[in-house]
């Protein structure tokens, strides 16, 4: 009786002379995506060493973190970040390496792309220079984030040098409220075990809560995995996965399809698989998230409250309280929905798919965003989810609402283009990571859902999602946010 | 990868749990080619009361002198004592070759995130897990005395006072190893190359949708 991270493992272990080198396992690497940011050096040092890709199959290159969102035609204005993806491209044609250059369509985020080319496919180990490499566990894959000294290895040997994670499963049971999604489980889970409850080990989502989030529900809660602590999340296979990967340009085909399906139905944990840790949630008891402070564990109900440090006994707790209070601007006990906001960004590795567009839209139809919203971004994660939002109107509901509709990439999530936040700027934000200048220096970032963030951009202030009036939906349903069931 | 065997340092220390590496190194000095010159850039929105940007002379710039690491007391130090679940957030190396470049060697911490702690062994920038308790002594003994100093010892996996206290500490064979040669880990992989292959074509064979 395994687990999945087991099965997941042990189909990966290269055998060496004592299985192990000094208490480590040589872990064979199917996936390798590459980004601009974390590979230059790795590049720069495998030539040096007069090494070349061990299999240039394996890697699937693009530039996502410092692309503009804006106009395009022109290139990219700031020369550090136009000579680091210039970097990319070289490499990549140097080696011969595919890549998906800033003009084409199939650019995009490095974790929405993998998947939306079926270059993300169940069972593989799936590595990247990127935390949220997380993200393809929602495949069944072993996927995590390495350094650029590990980029370099993968390159090199195809390999890396591991130790074993402990496994932790999340059991998320019953039916999720309307309005509450994917992001909502994944702020909630981190709000109880914190940002460090993973460290340490492999995070297993299952539960009936689970089953019934769409690939890309799933994908948005192993990209949170990192903000766990643990490098690793992932989703057993299912009819939803396996139907989300058929017809994608890199699935395999035909009878090799065939042969793929049986394989992959294999990955689950077995019934009585023993698992390190178990953490239990009940779907219907979480509410729409919004994080108030500089971590992700600092996050609270809509219907909640900022906390009062004066009420925290652990004295290095009521410092970081207070620390992150004084960061974000903001006072002990104020409710949530007081909490007014200046910028909006949908978008990012966690939220930027087309079911979180739609989810979006649907809250924005029709309506303006509010006057004290100076900026409210929908950046897409691919060039094709955009493509498709836009054959399905979306583009123009924005718009219409007063958001800009932008070329896709990381954006706002992490700044390191022109998008981003000032000094003591507040943020709705769908993206990941709220650290003190994650956004931009000084600026304030809280973490939600897209329908979510579309309602506070409309409100100007954080809503619960669930309370809004007159939202058009299809059919003239009397149902609000489906973002997670929409198809 | 430099080699590390026994460091005896200044100590300096940052009070605060989950410290982050855009903390460490905020996203506008990623932008960079090079592994080099980031320590300049070590804790930039904490240390500067200006803002920095990639490329900047940071001797030139306004350091916070609030800021820990700004006291003259710790100017030197090459051991960081830091809190729970530090390095949490991305997998950016630059985190560890800032720390590496302002000039610690050694950081202690109850609790490291995974990517983190496992890219600093890259580098040959060691990450000592020791008790909270331990900890907590430690923040207090370098509070009170100035120049306080640390011996670290990788061999012995020890860290000593200088009243002769000693705290042992865990660490992989593999990593210790690693470490205390200043070995090329590519290169040890490249040793089981023909099993890397081997393992490969029987991969290639069950599960070719994979190649």
């Amino acid at each position: 009786m395994q687990t999945l991270y087991d099965k997941l493992w042990n189909q990966h272990v290269v055998p060496t002379e004592s299985t192990d080198v000094g208490g480590m396992s040589l872990i064979y690497i199917d996936r390798h995506l590459v980004h601009e940011v974390t590979s230059p050096q790795a590049f720069e040092s495998l030539k040096l060493a007069g090494r070349k890709p061990w299999r240039l199959n394996s890697i699937l290159a693009v530039a996502d973190h410092n692309v503009p969102t804006t106009d395009r035609s022109q290139g990219i204005h700031d020369p550090l970040s136009r000579l680091q993806v210039d970097t990319l491209d070289q490499n990549c044609d140097e080696l011969g390496i595919t890549q998906f250059k800033m003009h084409d369509l199939r650019q995009g985020i490095v974790h929405v792309i993998g998947p939306e080319q079926g270059a993300t496919i169940p069972g593989m180990t799936v590595v990247c220079g990127d935390s949220h490499t997380s993200t393809h566990g929602a495949f069944a894959c072993l996927a995590f984030g390495i350094g650029t000294s590990e980029v370099e290895h993968v390159l090199a040997t195809q390999c890396l040098l591991m130790k074993k994670s402990r496994t932790l499963r999340i059991l998320v049971e019953g039916q999720l409220g309307l309005g509450v999604t994917a992001k909502d489980i994944a702020l909630a889970i981190i709000g109880k075990i914190g940002t460090a409850g993973g460290n340490g080990h492999a995070i297993e989502f299952a539960g009936s809560a689970i089953r019934t989030l769409s690939m890309e529900g799933r994908m948005t809660l192993c990209n949170m995995a990192i903000e766990a602590g643990a490098r690793a999340g992932m989703v057993a296979v299912d009819d939803v996965t396996i139907d989300y990967i058929n017809g994608r340009p890199f699935a395999p085909q035909g009878e090799m399809w065939e042969r793929a399906v049986v394989y992959w139905r294999t990955l689950h944990s077995d019934p009585g698989a023993v698992f390190d840790q178990t953490v239990m949630l009940d779907a219907a008891q979480i509410k729409p998230q919004v994080t108030w402070g500089t971590s992700p564990e600092m996050v609270v109900d809509i219907d909640g409250r900022v906390p009062d440090p004066a009420h925290v006994t652990d004295e290095l707790k009521r410092k970081d309280i207070q620390l992150a209070l004084n960061y974000m601007g903001l006072k002990a006990n104020t409710p949530i929905q007081q909490i007014t906001i200046d910028k909006v960004f949908i978008g990012s590795c966690t939220n930027s798919r087309i079911e979180d567009l739609r989810s979006a839209a649907q809250v924005v139809k029709g309506k303006r965003i509010a006057s004290n919203v100076k900026l409210a971004l929908v950046v897409p994660g691919s060039g094709l989810v955009k493509q498709q939002a836009e054959q399905e109107g979306l583009d123009k509901v924005f718009t219409a609402a007063g958001f800009e509709w932008r070329e896709p990439g990381c954006s706002m999530c992490l700044a390191m283009n022109d998008d981003c936040l000032g000094p003591g700027e507040r943020c709705a934000s769908t993206s990941n990571r709220n650290f003190e200048g994650r956004q931009g220096p000084g600026g304030r970032t809280h973490l939600v859902s897209p329908a979510m963030a579309a309602a506070a951009a409309i409100a100007g202030h954080f809503v619960d999602v669930r309370e809004l009036k007159n939202i058009d939906c299809p059919k003239n349903k009397k149902i609000l946010i489906l973002s997670q069931h929409l198809k | 990868m430099e080699k590390f065997h026994t460091l005896t340092g200044l100590v300096a220390p940052l009070d605060r749990a989950n410290v982050d590496t855009d903390a460490i190194i905020p996203k506008q000095f990623l932008k960079s080619i090079k592994r080099s010159g980031f320590g300049q850039y070590l804790f930039d929105e904490w240390r500067f009361l200006d803002h920095g940007e990639s490329g900047m002379d940071s001797s030139k710039r306004q350091p916070d002198p609030g800021f820990v690491l700004n006291q003259p007391r710790y100017q030197g130090a090459q051991i960081l004592l830091a809190r729970a679940n530090f390095g949490c957030g991305s997998s950016r190396e630059h985190a560890p070759w800032a720390l590496q470049d302002y000039g610690f060697r050694v950081i202690i911490a109850p609790s490291f995130a995974d990517i983190f702690f496992n890219n600093c062994f890259k580098i040959g920038l060691l990450p000592i897990v020791l008790d909270t308790a331990i900890l907590d002594f430690l923040f207090v003994s370098v509070a009170m005395h100035p120049g306080y100093q640390l011996t670290v010892d990788l061999q012995n996996q020890s860290v000593r006072t200088p009243d002769n206290s000693s705290f042992e500490f865990e660490v992989d064979t593999f990593r210790k190893h690693c470490l205390l040669h200043g070995l090329d880990e590519i290169g040890l992989t490249l040793q089981h190359a023909d099993k890397i292959k081997a393992f490969e074509s029987k991969r290639r064979q069950e599960q070719p949708w994979l190649f």
